[in-house]
């Protein structure tokens, strides 16, 4: 075992997530295969996607998965680097939004 | 690694300094000029099986790996090129003096009239500064060959050669261009700077000479390679916008694309050494191995010529000096009943050409 919570060793180890329920990782693994394949949707773009989410769950597996998948994909850094400022937009935004909230909170307690 | 020899003169590139900016983008400078040890193939093999020990690409081709018929016949002109892109697998440079003399030129068309190879596919360096070029153009298109120019796009923009589109367009010659993305950024990374805005000149000089615009005999196919340590994109799927993103920002056309991943050879090879991804690489490729690449692989159809008239399975060996199985083949002595029956030379860098959807001069395999 590592000393650390995260490791890059321990990305390739994912399948092993089955030993202890065989059944629902199949389940998983058929999933998230047909969840990226192409659609409406190209497999660029759900790989952009991906990275984005990616950032905005700050999971550095994923992150290093779809910095991979994105340009295997055929995207290149600015496209990349845009997606990820669209993760830090809706994360800035979901914070400043709530500030209606404590406008109208401010609007009943404050003379 | 062959000596460098000046075969014969370049009196046809009087006027031109291949090695300025003006003649051609420079990423970076040869292996061969900076006299360094990874510009001995031998080196390079070292390398690989340093990285990647237990690959074993025998294993597992297992046996799947036969000659098919000759269909290609893929012409190396020579190492000299007015680029010196930092994923070349050849090598090839301003500098390069490895070019094909006009004996080795008619010892090509003799074997190739022993064959019945539809397609003759010319190579480089930049096919294109061989002083025989034309003439062998010429002489393939007579024998009814579909005819194959591997070119770099800035050697249109040369003045020298800004004749071509409109040659090419009249003897029906495809051209196979190399792009490594419809936006700049990583063409210039890989190609040195200025070789996206001069690609996209090059395009438009090629789509007036009636390129690009699905006519059967002015077919103008792109070619892309991943600019960094990643497998290529499947061409299908991202055809469709390489179109859409030229069109919409260029005002330019092609045909089709092909993605091929890039070899771990020559100046790749160092590139990824020098970055650290080559034990990432091998590794990326060995376990992206995909069985029903190896049908449609172009060792089994194509038959590869050096610049001094060797015969290789592929442009690939033929860089690692891994020639074709048996005693010094050359192309003069050149048996298409022994080639058949040939085994197929592999090695560690064959994965390179199974990762994926396949990747071949041809395009995906898969």
């Amino acid at each position: 075992m590592s000393d650390t919570y995260y490791s890059p060793d321990d990305l390739p180890k994912f399948g092993q997530i089955a030993e202890g329920a065989p059944k629902l990782a199949q389940k998983f693994f058929d999933y998230y295969g047909h969840v990226f394949a192409p659609g409406a949707l190209s497999a660029r773009e759900k790989a952009l996607i991906a990275l984005a989410v990616a950032h905005a769950v700050q999971c550095p597996y994923c992150i290093d998965s779809y910095s991979k998948g994105a340009l295997e994909k055929g995207a290149d850094l600015e496209q990349m680097t845009e997606a990820v400022h669209v993760a830090a937009a809706i994360r800035a935004g979901a914070s400043l939004v709530h500030g209606v909230q404590m406008l109208e909170h401010h609007k009943k307690l404050a003379m | 690694m062959a000596l460098i020899q000046v075969t014969e003169p370049l009196a046809h590139l009087a006027g031109v300094d291949l090695t300025s900016a003006e003649s051609g983008p420079k990423g970076t400078r040869t292996l061969a000029a900076r006299r360094l040890p990874l510009a001995s193939p031998a080196a390079q093999l070292a390398h690989l099986a340093q990285a990647a020990p237990a690959l074993d690409f025998d294993a597992r081709a297992r046996g799947r790996l036969t000659p098919a018929e000759l269909e290609i016949f893929q012409i190396n002109l020579g190492k000299l090129c007015n680029m010196t892109c930092r994923h070349c697998h050849v090598d090839a440079g301003p500098d390069r003096r490895e070019i094909m003399d006009r004996a080795t030129v008619d010892a090509c068309l003799a074997a190739l009239d022993r064959t019945q190879a539809h397609t003759v596919d010319l190579t480089g360096g930049a096919p294109e500064l061989n002083p025989h070029f034309e003439a062998l153009v010429d002489a393939c298109v007579a024998r009814g060959k579909h005819v194959i120019d591997r070119c770099n796009l800035t050697i249109l923009t040369v003045p020298r050669f800004q004749h071509l589109p409109g040659w090419f367009a009249e003897r029906g010659v495809e051209v196979v261009a190399s792009l490594p993305h419809y936006r700049a950024r990583n063409t210039d990374r890989q190609r040195g700077e200025g070789t996206f805005e001069r690609s996209i000149r090059a395009m438009k000089a090629l789509n007036a000479a009636g390129y690009g615009q699905g006519h059967p005999d002015r077919v103008l196919t792109l070619m892309a390679n991943p600019a960094g340590a990643f497998l290529a994109a499947n061409q299908c799927e991202v055809e469709a916008e390489w179109k859409a993103g030229l069109m919409q920002h260029h005002g330019v056309t092609f045909d089709r694309l092909f993605c091929l991943n890039n070899m771990p050879i020559a100046r790749y090879l160092e590139w990824l050494l020098e970055s650290g991804n080559l034990g990432a690489y091998m590794t990326r490729l060995a376990n992206a191995f995909n069985p029903a690449t190896v049908a449609g692989l172009m060792c089994r159809n194509t038959l590869s010529v050096g610049w001094d008239g060797q015969l290789y399975d592929c442009d690939f060996n033929q860089m690692l000096e891994l020639p074709l199985a048996g005693e010094r083949p050359h192309v003069a002595d050149f048996d298409p009943a022994a080639w058949r029956a040939r085994p197929i030379v592999t090695d560690r860098h064959c994965f390179g050409c199974t990762a994926g959807h396949g990747s071949s001069c041809g395009g995906a395999t898969a």
